[in-house]
C-alpha cells in the first residue's frame, strides 16, 4: 500500500533535485527555471498528499494556486531570459553577475 | 553747523561706498574723483570748523545721530562731538587725507586696482573721523577698530606679495592685544562709573578718584587700573614699546598709506585718546608714570634703531615711533596740550617726509634701499627742497631767543621743557627729559643721515644697473621682484618692473600731482608751529582748549615749562646741532663718504643690536609666536583633526564606508549564491520554528 511517507519521500527527492539543480548548474539559466519548477512541484505533491491524508480539500486548492503562479512565473522568467539573451548573447549563469556589489 | 559737521563726517564713507562698490562700473577716474572730491570737501569743512573754533565764537557741541546700543544702564550713541580736541584732529585727518588722495593720483597711476585703493583710503578717513568725534567709549572703540581694519586692508593692499600679507596680519594681531586692554579699560570704566558717555563720566571722576578695588588679596587704585588698561589700547594703536613691532612692517603698504595711516593719523589715535581722557589720567598718578616711562623708552628705542636702518621708509617709520614716544611722555608728565601740539605739527612734517620718500621711491623706480641712492638733489629739486624742510622741521631747528623756528621746534621743545619742569617733583619725568634731549640728538642724526644719504654724496645708482636689479632681494622688497622675468605675471610687481624698464634708469622728478601735496605740507611744516603755538601751548591755550583738556588743580606743568632756565630751552637745539654736525661729518664731507658704511660693516655689538631692532622680533618669535603656533597646532591637528573630526564626521563616514565595503562583498551577483543564502535562511527559520513551536 502506498502511504503518506512514500509521497513525502518523493516530494523530498524532487525538492532536493531542484535545489541542487540551482546550485550545481553553472551553464544555463533555463536549468534554474526548470529547477524552480521542480521545487514548486515537490511542494505541490506535499500539499496534495497532506490534503488526501487529512481529508481537507484546502490543500488541493492551494496546489491549484501554486500551479497557476508557477505558470505565470515561468512565462515571466522566460520572457526575461529571452531579453537577457538578446542583450548579452548567451545565458551562462557565471556571466550573469551584473548586480555584484 | 550741525549739518556741516555731519556732511564732513559722512562724505568720505559715501565716497568710499561709491568707489568700492561701483568702482569697476564707473571706472578709475570717476572713483578717484569722487573720493578725492569728498575728501577735499571734508577738508574745507574741517578748516571752517577749526577756524570757527579758534577765531570765531563757536561753542563745543554734540550732534546726536542715532542710538547705538541700549542695554539697561549701558547707553551708547552715534554722535559727533565737536570741541577743541576733535576740531584739531579733524583738520589733521582731513588735510593729510585729502593731500594723500591727491598724491595717490600720481603715485598709484600704474596700479591696476585704483578704485579699491581709493575706497580703502576714504573708508579709513571715515573711521578716523568717527573716532575723533566720538562722544562715548563705544563709538571711540568703533572708530578704533575701523581704522585698524582699514590699516589691515591697506598694508595688505598688494596682497600678492607674501611679505605684505604677513605684515598686514602682524599689524592686525598686535593691535588685537592692545584692543583687548582697551576693551577691558572700557569695561572697568563702565563698571566703576556706570556710564561710558564722556559728558557724564568726566564730572564724576574727581569725587571717585580715591576709589579702590580689592582683588587677589591686594587693594588696587581703581583709576590707575582703568587708565593703565586704556593705555594698553593706546600702546597697540600708537606702536609703543612692547607693541611696536607691527609699525615698521606696516611699511609694506603703498607709501601714501604709510604717510596717512602710519605716520600722521591712525598711530596718533593713542595720543589723542590720552588727551581726551585727561580727566581720568589726571587722577591716575601711577598710570601716568607708566605712560611716561613707556613713552620715553619708545622714543629712545625707536631712535636708536632708526640710526642703522637702510630702508628709507623704515627709517621714517622708526622716526614716527620715536616721535610718538615724545607725545606719550608729554601726556605722561601732564602736558597734554604739548602732546596734542606735537601731534599736530608732527602730522605735517611726518606726512611730508613720507610723501617725499614716496616721491624718491617713485623717481628711483621703486628702489627703497638708501645705499642705492645718493646725489639725487639735482634730479628732483622740489622733492629735495620738501624733504629738507621736513628734516629741519623734525629736528626742531629754530632760534630760542627769538622764539622763531620750524614746526618741530615749538612742539618738541615744549615737550622737553615740560618734562624738565615736571622733573622738579618727579624723578620719572626727569628721566624722560634726559631721554628727550638725547633722542633729539639721535633724531637729528638719523634724519640728516637720511637726507644726506639720499640727496647728497656720490651717486650710488646707475653705474651698475644690472647688479642693482639682481641685488634687489633685500628683506623688505624681495618679493616684489620675484616675478621679474615672468611675462604673464599680471600683478603689481610686474607693473612696477615695466615702469622700471620703460625709462632709462636715471632718477626723475615726480609729476605735479605728487609735488603739490609736498609743497602744501611744506607750508604746514614751516608755519604750523609758529602760527599755532600760542593757541596750543602758549598764552591763549586756556581760551583755545576751553576745557577739552583737563589739568588737575595741582598740575601747572605747562605754565612752569615756559619758565624753565635758559639752558634747558637751548638743550634740545644743541643736541640737534650736535646730531647734525656728526651727520655732516660722516655723510657729507668729501673723503669721508665711506665712513658710515665702514662703521656698519664692522658690525660692532651695538650696531648689530640696533640693526636687529633690539631683537624684539626674535624675542616675540621665540616666545609668543612659537608658543601660539604650537598651541594652534595642538588644537588644530590634535584637537580638531584627530578628536573632533576623527570621532565625528570623518569617523562616522569611515565606519559606514568600511561596513559597506565588507557587506558589499557578500553581494557577489551570482544567482546560486543568493539561492544558497535563501536556503540557509529557510533552514534556519525551520529549525527555529521546530524548537519554538514544539
Amino acid at each position: 500500500m502506498i502511504g503518506l511517507p512514500h509521497y513525502l519521500v518523493v516530494a523530498a527527492i524532487l525538492f532536493t533535485i531542484g535545489v541542487f539543480g540551482i546550485f550545481v548548474n553553472r551553464k544555463n539559466i533555463i536549468v534554474i527555471l526548470m529547477s524552480i519548477e521542480l521545487i514548486l512541484l515537490a511542494v505541490n505533491v506535499n500539499l496534495v498528499a497532506f490534503s488526501a491524508f487529512l481529508h481537507d480539500v484546502a490543500g488541493q486548492i492551494f496546489a491549484m494556486f501554486v500551479l497557476t503562479v508557477a505558470a505565470a512565473e515561468a512565462a515571466v522568467g522566460l520572457a526575461i531570459l529571452v531579453t537577457f539573451f538578446r542583450n548579452r548573447g548567451d545565458i551562462a549563469v557565471d556571466d550573469a553577475s551584473m548586480m555584484k556589489g | 553747523m550741525q549739518t556741516l559737521v555731519t556732511i564732513l563726517v559722512f562724505a568720505p564713507i559715501i565716497a568710499a561706498a561709491i568707489a568700492g562698490l561701483f568702482g569697476r562700473r564707473i571706472g578709475n577716474v570717476a572713483s578717484q574723483s569722487v573720493t578725492t572730491g569728498a575728501l577735499i570737501l571734508a577738508c574745507g569743512l574741517s578748516w571752517y570748523t577749526f577756524s570757527q573754533w579758534t577765531w570765531g565764537h563757536m561753542e563745543a557741541f554734540t550732534v546726536h545721530l542715532l542710538p547705538f546700543i541700549s542695554i539697561g544702564d549701558f547707553q551708547a550713541n552715534w554722535s559727533i562731538r565737536i570741541d577743541a580736541l576733535s576740531a584739531t584732529m579733524l583738520i589733521v585727518v582731513t588735510t593729510v587725507s585729502a593731500l594723500v588722495h591727491i598724491y595717490s593720483w600720481g603715485y598709484m597711476a600704474e596700479d591696476d586696482s585704483k578704485p579699491r585703493f581709493f575706497a580703502y583710503l576714504s573708508l579709513f578717513t571715515f573711521a578716523m573721523l568717527s573716532l575723533v568725534t566720538a562722544a562715548d567709549f563705544m563709538q571711540l572703540f568703533f572708530g578704533w577698530e575701523g581704522v585698524g581694519l582699514a590699516s589691515y586692508l591697506l598694508i595688505g593692499f598688494w596682497f600678492k606679495k607674501p611679505s605684505a600679507s604677513a605684515a598686514a596680519i602682524k599689524a592686525f594681531v598686535v593691535n588685537r592685544v592692545g584692543d583687548f586692554g582697551f576693551a577691558l579699560g572700557i569695561m572697568t570704566t563702565f563698571w566703576a562709573f556706570g556710564t561710558i558717555q564722556f559728558a557724564e563720566l568726566f564730572p564724576m571722576i574727581a569725587s571717585h578718584a580715591g576709589k579702590t578695588w580689592a582683588f587677589a588679596g591686594h587693594v588696587w587704585p581703581l583709576m590707575d587700573i582703568a587708565c593703565f588698561l586704556l593705555f594698553i589700547g593706546a600702546m597697540g594703536k600708537s606702536a609703543q614699546f612692547f607693541l611696536h613691532t607691527w609699525l615698521p612692517d606696516a611699511m609694506e603698504g603703498p607709501t601714501p598709506v604709510s604717510a596717512l595711516i602710519h605716520a600722521a593719523t591712525m598711530v596718533t589715535a593713542g595720543v589723542y585718546m590720552l588727551c581726551l581722557l585727561s580727566p581720568m589720567f589726571e587722577y591716575a598718578p601711577v598710570a601716568k608714570n607708566i605712560v611716561t616711562v613707556i613713552g620715553a623708552v619708545t622714543a629712545l628705542f625707536a631712535a636708536t634703531v632708526g640710526l642703522t636702518q637702510n630702508d628709507i621708509k623704515r627709517v621714517i617709520a622708526y622716526s614716527t615711533c620715536s616721535q610718538l614716544g615724545y607725545m606719550f611722555f608729554a601726556a605722561g608728565v601732564g602736558a597734554y596740550q604739548a602732546a596734542m601740539f606735537h601731534l599736530f605739527t608732527h602730522a605735517f612734517f611726518k606726512a611730508l617726509l613720507f610723501l617725499g620718500a614716496g616721491s624718491v621711491i617713485h623717481g628711483m623706480h621703486h628702489e627703497q634701499d638708501m645705499r642705492k641712492y645718493g646725489n639725487l638733489a639735482g634730479y628732483m629739486k622740489v622733492t629735495f627742497a620738501a624733504m629738507t624742510i621736513g628734516t629741519i622741521a623734525i629736528t626742531g631747528l629754530g632760534l630760542p631767543p627769538l622764539h622763531l623756528g620750524f614746526a618741530g621746534f615749538y612742539s618738541k621743545d615744549t615737550i622737553i621743557e615740560a618734562a624738565f619742569a615736571a622733573g622738579g617733583h618727579n624723578a620719572i619725568a626727569m628721566f624722560a627729559w634726559v631721554i628727550g634731549v638725547l633722542v633729539a640728538g639721535l633724531t637729528s642724526f638719523y634724519s640728516w643721515r637720511l637726507a644726506f644719504f639720499t640727496f647728497n654724496g656720490k651717486a650710488r645708482w646707475g653705474h651698475d644697473d644690472h647688479h642693482a636689479h639682481g641685488d634687489h632681494a633685500h628683506d623688505a622688497h624681495g618679493a616684489a621682484h620675484e616675478t621679474h622675468d615672468e611675462p604673464l605675471a599680471d600683478d603689481h610687481a610686474h607693473a612696477h618692473d615695466d615702469h622700471g624698464h620703460g625709462h632709462d634708469h636715471k632718477p626723475h622728478e615726480s609729476p605735479l600731482v605728487m609735488l603739490f601735496p609736498l609743497v602744501a605740507l611744506s607750508i604746514g611744516a614751516i608755519f604750523a608751529g609758529f602760527v599755532f603755538t600760542d593757541f596750543f601751548v602758549g598764552h591763549h591755550q586756556q581760551e583755545f582748549w576751553r576745557g577739552a583738556i583737563f589739568n588737575a588743580p595741582t598740575n601747572h606743568v605747562l605754565h612752569e615749562a615756559h619758565e624753565v632756565a635758559e639752558w634747558v630751552k637751548w638743550s634740545p637745539l644743541i643736541a640737534s646741532i650736535i646730531g647734525l654736525l656728526i651727520a655732516i661729518y660722516v655723510y657729507l664731507i668729501k673723503g669721508n663718504e665711506r665712513l658710515g658704511l665702514k662703521l656698519a660693516e664692522r658690525k660692532g655689538p651695538l650696531y648689530v643690536f640696533f640693526y636687529n631692532k633690539w631683537f624684539f622680533d626674535e624675542l616675540y618669535d621665540a616666545t609668543f609666536v612659537r608658543f601660539a603656533k604650537f598651541l594652534g597646532d595642538l588644537f588644530w591637528k590634535g584637537g580638531d583633526q584627530k578628536i573632533i573630526d576623527g570621532l565625528g564626521p570623518d569617523g562616522v563616514s569611515a565606519v559606514s564606508y568600511e561596513v559597506g565595503k565588507r557587506t558589499g562583498k557578500l553581494q557577489s551577483g551570482y544567482l546560486y549564491h543568493y539561492a544558497f543564502v535563501m536556503l540557509l535562511g529557510v533552514a534556519g527559520l525551520l529549525t527555529f520554528a521546530l524548537y519554538a513551536f514544539r
